[in-house]
Formats: structure tokens, sequence, C-alpha cells
């Protein structure tokens, strides 16, 4: 289980996060929902160990293990992704220099053998071609010019390679038209397992029409302040936070 | 490609954050008395029992020396070398004269053996012919120990051998060619180098003759106190091509060692000649104790129509490096390039750069330079290109990318763009720029240590580059760039 316990976190002395509590069951999606400057970013980058945040109280735990004083690589081989809202370029690597350096450094870190090249091929293809993401692009630099559409199944990609055990989608469905939307989705979907949870961050329920959530989250000023089924997302899209951020400011 | 694929592979495998060449060989030296004067201008050429013209071009080059003043242009900074605190000869007890490979000292072939150098010229096995082989003249301090594949190449009619050696098989090329491409009088270093010069390759490749396999020389510097002054001449006549590869390090002494070269290339019409360098000479320690001062003077003469000289450098070594590999475009329709991966960490200086000077018609060039700066150091590119007023249709692209690793390291680019023709069209691009926490933090979120992530991301900054040099040595100038960056991260 992914569990978040009491996390306060602060950026330059400004508290973003106050007191989070959060559970993502292995098996499970949960969403995360919330206006902008909620803290819904800041929560995916400290789960997954970003520098610059302070966190001054509170735990997160993988499997009742705290991550918070791990490296982000060591994080990551435990089995977090974090799907970028705006992924980054590297100039001049080729993308599947990338993807098989990652793989490989996370099943070294775990003290797996090496994927040989043919088999890693192979791996890259099948999701390739599922995410509908050109051969081509393999070549090119990775991000370096890509669509913003290219840029999110990239980050689909990836995860389904890394075959993480949680995952977190930092506003996948940012800049994404509705074919472009429905790949991507299909592409999470297909990684939904009984030992797999996913935690989806998003501002629209556009996206969780696509990606079913068992359970969503209403995020305001750093905290959980709602929380219910897939019905609450919809009731959401109905009548806008302003409900709910004032019901708990109250 | 199949090299920056490995590298990961290759930083992992990297345990130590040492300069992995610091060694020293204990081998009894025979060297010149300290100073310089004329009496050892004259020591050193008796030593190499050379011709009477060559011992007065030596004087000569002496006399004007010390009429010169050392440059003070760059952006470097040292305290005054004492010239006469110098040996300007070291050789290895027992090497005079060429000899077979069997009676050079063990102790010496353990060095090139710890080194990763082949001495020893692979077997032909079951008639199969391997296909990566490379002809290695070795040079330790003062002389050549060593050359490999000479016979085979002598098939060709390819001449590789020391230079000591071709003054007496070969003097008319010598004589000919020697100081023809950087004179006597070129600059202070050129010209030190003139009267001192020690050792270094000959290569002639003969009209018409593609070079049957890559030709290489492996300085290595071990003496203490002691300069190393080598002179490396290559000639390629009408319609010939070679591939030549430099490669150098040296022990880890507190002292600055002084290592002033010089390279002269010619290639006549039609001729190709591909010159790669990876530079490892020690740079000194965290505190900038230490490390090779490297002064080197490299410059190719495109002397007839459609010659064709390309320089491919990797820097990572010295503590001061002062080198401007250069192309004298002067045969029509030559063509000049130059491609450049300068690397600095620590307290180490790099003023480097290349100089391309359009003499001839239809002349072209291209200068491709990247210059990473981590840890304390100061990282420069000085580039010329010019066009004389006869140089119609000149035309250069220069693009000029610098990388900074760090908050304390600097990084400098000093175009200089002359056009005596409005025929000539020079295009010049630069950028510098930052290895960006946004990258580290996704690169370390897939699961690459900040390591593997910096190397994996310098790589790619500089891919452009490494394509350029041969299988072996991109293989080679990935783990030096990873062993160089050690420590830069974090």
């Amino acid at each position: 289980m992914l569990e978040v316990r009491n996390l306060h976190v602060e950026v330059e002395g400004q508290k973003i996060l106050r007191g989070l509590d959060l559970k993502v069951h292995p098996g499970e999606v949960a969403a995360i929902m919330g206006p902008n400057g909620s803290g819904k970013s800041t929560l995916s980058y400290v789960i997954a160990g970003r520098e610059d945040y302070e966190v001054t109280d509170g735990e997160v735990l993988l499997d009742g293990e705290n991550v918070l004083e791990m490296d982000p690589e060591e994080r990551a081989a435990k089995g977090l992704f974090l799907a970028f809202q705006y992924p980054v370029e590297i100039p001049g690597v080729a993308t599947m220099t990338f993807l098989k350096a990652s793989v490989n450094a996370q099943r070294k870190s775990r003290g797996e053998p090496e994927l040989s090249t043919p088999d890693f091929m192979r791996h890259v293809k099948q999701g390739a071609e599922r995410l509908e993401v050109n051969p081509d692009m393999l070549k090119r630099p990775l991000n370096v010019g890509f669509s913003g559409g290219e840029k999110k199944r990239m980050e689909i990609l990836q995860m389904a390679l890394l075959e993480p055990r949680y995952g977190l989608l930092d506003e996948t469905d940012s800049g994404l038209d509705i074919d472009a939307l429905r790949i991507v989705s299909n592409g999470v979907n297909a990684l939904r397992a009984a030992n797999r949870g996913f935690l989806v961050i998003t501002h629209y329920q556009r996206l969780l029409d696509y990606i079913k959530p068992d359970v969503v989250h209403i995020m305001s000023k750093g905290r959980i302040i709602k929380s219910g089924d897939a019905a609450l997302a919809l009731e959401l899209e109905k009548n806008g936070y302003r409900d709910y951020v004032a019901d708990a400011a109250a | 490609m199949p090299a920056v694929q490995d590298t990961v592979d290759q930083v992992k495998a990297i345990d130590v954050s040492e300069y992995k060449y610091g060694f020293v060989t204990e081998i009894e030296a025979e060297r010149a008395p300290k100073g310089l004067s004329e009496d050892i201008v004259r020591f050193i050429s008796s030593k190499k029992e050379e011709p009477a013209w060559l011992t007065e071009w030596r004087l000569e080059a002496y006399r004007r020396w010390i009429t010169m003043e050392s440059p003070d242009w760059s952006r470097v900074k040292h305290p005054p070398i004492d010239y006469q605190d110098l040996h300007y000869f070291s050789a290895p007890k027992g090497t005079a004269g060429p000899k077979s490979l069997d009676e050079v000292d063990p102790e010496l072939l353990r060095t090139y053996e710890k080194l990763g150098i082949p001495l020893r010229e692979q077997e032909i096995l079951a008639g199969v012919e391997p296909t990566n082989r490379v002809a290695v003249d070795a040079v330790f301090d003062s002389v050549s120990v060593a050359t490999t594949f000479k016979a085979e190449l002598a098939k060709s009619g390819v001449v590789f051998c020391p230079i000591s050696e071709a003054v007496h098989t070969h003097p008319e090329l010598v004589k000919k060619y020697l100081g023809s491409v950087v004179p006597v009088t070129d600059n202070y270093f050129a010209t030190l180098n003139s009267a001192v010069f020690s050792d270094g390759s000959f290569v002639y490749i003969p009209p018409g003759v593609r070079c049957p396999m890559e030709l290489s020389t492996y300085f290595r510097i071990n003496d203490t106190k002691t300069g190393q002054f080598e002179r490396t001449l290559i000639i390629a006549d009408k319609g010939s091509y070679v591939s030549y590869l430099e490669g150098c390090t040296a022990p880890m002494r507190d002292e600055n060692q002084l290592h002033a070269a010089v390279v002269e290339l010619v290639a006549l019409e039609d001729a190709e000649i591909k010159y790669s360098t990876v530079q490892n000479w020690y740079p000194g320690d965290a505190e900038g104790k230490g490390g090779i001062y490297n002064f080197v003077t490299k410059r190719g003469d495109c002397r007839e129509a459609r010659a064709k000289i390309s320089w491919t450098q990797v820097e990572t070594g010295s503590a001061i490096t002062w080198k401007y590999p250069s192309c004298i475009l002067r045969g029509d329709d030559s063509r000049g390039e130059f491609y450049s991966i300068a690397i600095s960490n620590g307290m180490q200086q790099v003023d480097s750069g290349t100089k391309m000077v359009h003499l001839g018609k239809n002349t072209t060039s291209r200068i491709i330079s990247k210059g990473i700066a981590a840890g304390k150091s100061d990282n420069t590119y000085r580039g010329l290109v010019s066009a004389h007023r006869k140089a119609t249709n000149a035309r250069n692209f220069t693009n000029c990318d610098s990388l900074l690793i760090g908050e304390h390291c600097g990084a400098h680019t000093v175009p200089y763009i002359e056009a005596k023709t409005s025929t000539a069209v020079f295009e010049h691009e630069a950028t510098t720029s930052k290895i960006s926490e946004d990258q580290l933090f996704y690169c370390r979120q897939r699961g690459l240590s900040g390591e593997e992530a910096t190397a994996l991301i310098v790589n790619g900054f500089v891919r452009d580059v490494l394509q350029q040099l041969p299988m072996e040595f991109a293989v080679e100038a990935q783990k030096l760039i990873a062993i160089s960056l050690e420590g830069s991260v974090g």
C-alpha cells in the first residue's frame, strides 16, 4: 500500500501541504481532484523525491517503509513512477537509449539481471504499438520536438516498460486532444493490475471517463477535504469546487 | 550509436574517482642535465645522431627562443615556468636505437599493458584477419620505445616510425616538410619544441594509398621534472587517406609538468587526414596541485586542391590546456574540420579552439565545439575563422556550445572572424546551458543515479562530436568523460 500520513510540506517558507492523509491500495485507482494551487503537483513531486520541497512533518510509506529518506532513484527502483505533467527534454540522448538505461538501472538496483537487447526491443515494440508511438520517435532525442500528445504517450510507454508498483499521473490529460486522451487512457488501463495502484491527479472529470477511478479525493489548501466513489467526480463536474472548498473552510 | 548506449554500464563499471593512469614506472632513466642551453640542444641532437642540418635547425630555434616571451593573451593563469629547472631529455636506459619488441625492457611492456595499449601485434589466426587492428608507436618520455606493424605497413608503402628514425631513413621527406606547417618562429612553445623536440611519430602515405589500418601514437610522460616535447609529422601524398589517433597519460605528481608538442600535417592534392586525440594527461588534484601544462601547437596544411584535414579531440586532462588545432586551407576546394569536446573539472583551465584560415577558392570548414565545465574550472573556446582576399566563396559553419555543471565554473566563447572577400559566408552559432535540476530529477525518477544521469546528459550533449571518433576511441572517450565528471554532481 502507498500511504501518506499527516504530510506537511513547505516551499520557500510557504506551506503547501497541511497534514495530508491518503491511502492507495494495490489494484486501486485513486483520483485526486482539486482547484489550482491546492498542492496536487507538490504531492506527486514529494512522493517521487524532488528536492526543493521541505517536509516539515509526516510520512510517505510504501508497504510500510518510509520513502522520504530515499533518493529519487531508490524510490523509482522500489516501484514509484511519476508521469510528469511537463516531460523534460534530453537533447542528444536517443529515446531508446534512455528507455534502456532506465529499465536496466532499476533492474540492477533490484539485483535483477539486465534485459537482453532483443527482449528489451520486443517489450518496447509492444508498448509502442499500443500507444501508437511511431518507431521513428524512439530514435529521436527524448522529448525534443515532441508534440504535447507525443510527450504524454512517451510517459505512459515508460511506465509500461518500468512496471511500477504505483503510478502517479500528474495531469496527464493536460494538453491532450480527445484522440490522444483515449490512447493514453487505454495505455493506462492496460496496466491496471491487482498488484498495481494509481494516483491520478487531474483538474477534470473528462479523464475519469476513460480511466475509471475506484476512489475520488478532493483536495484543497493542502489537504484532502472529501473522499467518495466515482460519482463524486461527476458531482464535482456539475457543481464546481466552490461548495466543497467552502464546506471545508466552515 | 551503440557506444552511447553503453554509457551507463561504463559509468557503473568505474569505481575509482581517481586518475586511473597515475602510476609511476620504476625504470632507470638516462637524462640530460637540468636546464636549457646550446649545449643541451647539441646533447639531444647527438643522442639521436642527427645530421648537421638538423642540429643547426635546432640551434637556430633555440637562439630565436631566448629572444621570445611567453604568450599572455589566453585566459589561463600559472606561475612563471622555470625553464632551467627542467630536464629536456629523459630516456629509459637501453632504448637507444630502433629495436624489436623482444629487446624492449619488460617493465615498459608492462606499463603499456597496464595502460591498455597493445604493443604485441595480434596474430592472424587461421587466416582470419582481425578487423580492428591499430598500429601503435609508443613514446615514453623522450623516446619511442616500440612501433608495431611497421613491416606490414611497409608492404603498402606506408612509412610509420619514430621521427628520430625517419631522420635517418627518409631524410629527404623530413627535410622537406619539417617546420613547413609550423615554422620554427611560429610561437614561443613551438619554437622551444623546435629546439629540443625529442621524439614523436612520422607518417608518410604514398600517392593513392589508403592506409590499411589506423595509426596511433601513445604518449606517456613518466619521469619527474621532465618536459615532453614531441614532434609529429604526417604527410599524406596525392589521393591518399590516413586516420591517426593520439593518446596521452602521465603519472600523478605534485609538480607541474610541461608538455609542449608540435604536430604538423600536410595533405596534398585529394588527400585526406583524419587526426583524433584523446588527451588524458594528469589534471592535478582537486586543489589544483600538480598536473600537466599542455601547451601544444597543432596545425594542418591542405596544401593542394581538394585536400581535407579533420581534427577531432576529446580533452579531459591537463592542469592547463592551451591548444588550437588549425587548418590552413591553401588548396582550392580544400576542407577543414574541427570537432572538439573539452571537459574541465576541479581547478583545470582550458583555453582551446581552432583556426580555419581560408586561402584558396571554394574552401569550406566546419567547427563543432562542445565545452563542459564542472567544479571550479574555467573553459574557454577561442577560434579564428578568416578568409583571404583570394578565398572566394569560402564557407564556414561554427557551432560552439557550452555546458555548465554546478555554480563555480566558467565557460567563455571568444570567436574571431575576419573576411577579406565579400563572397565569404561564415555562420556562427553559440549556446551556453546548464544541466537543469529538471533534467536530473527526471532521469533520477526513472532510476538513474545522479552521476549516471549527468553522464547520460553530457553524452547527449557531445554526441555530434563522439560520432566523429573511430569506434574504439569513442568508447574510451565516453569512459573518460564519465571519470572526468565524477564528483561534479551533488
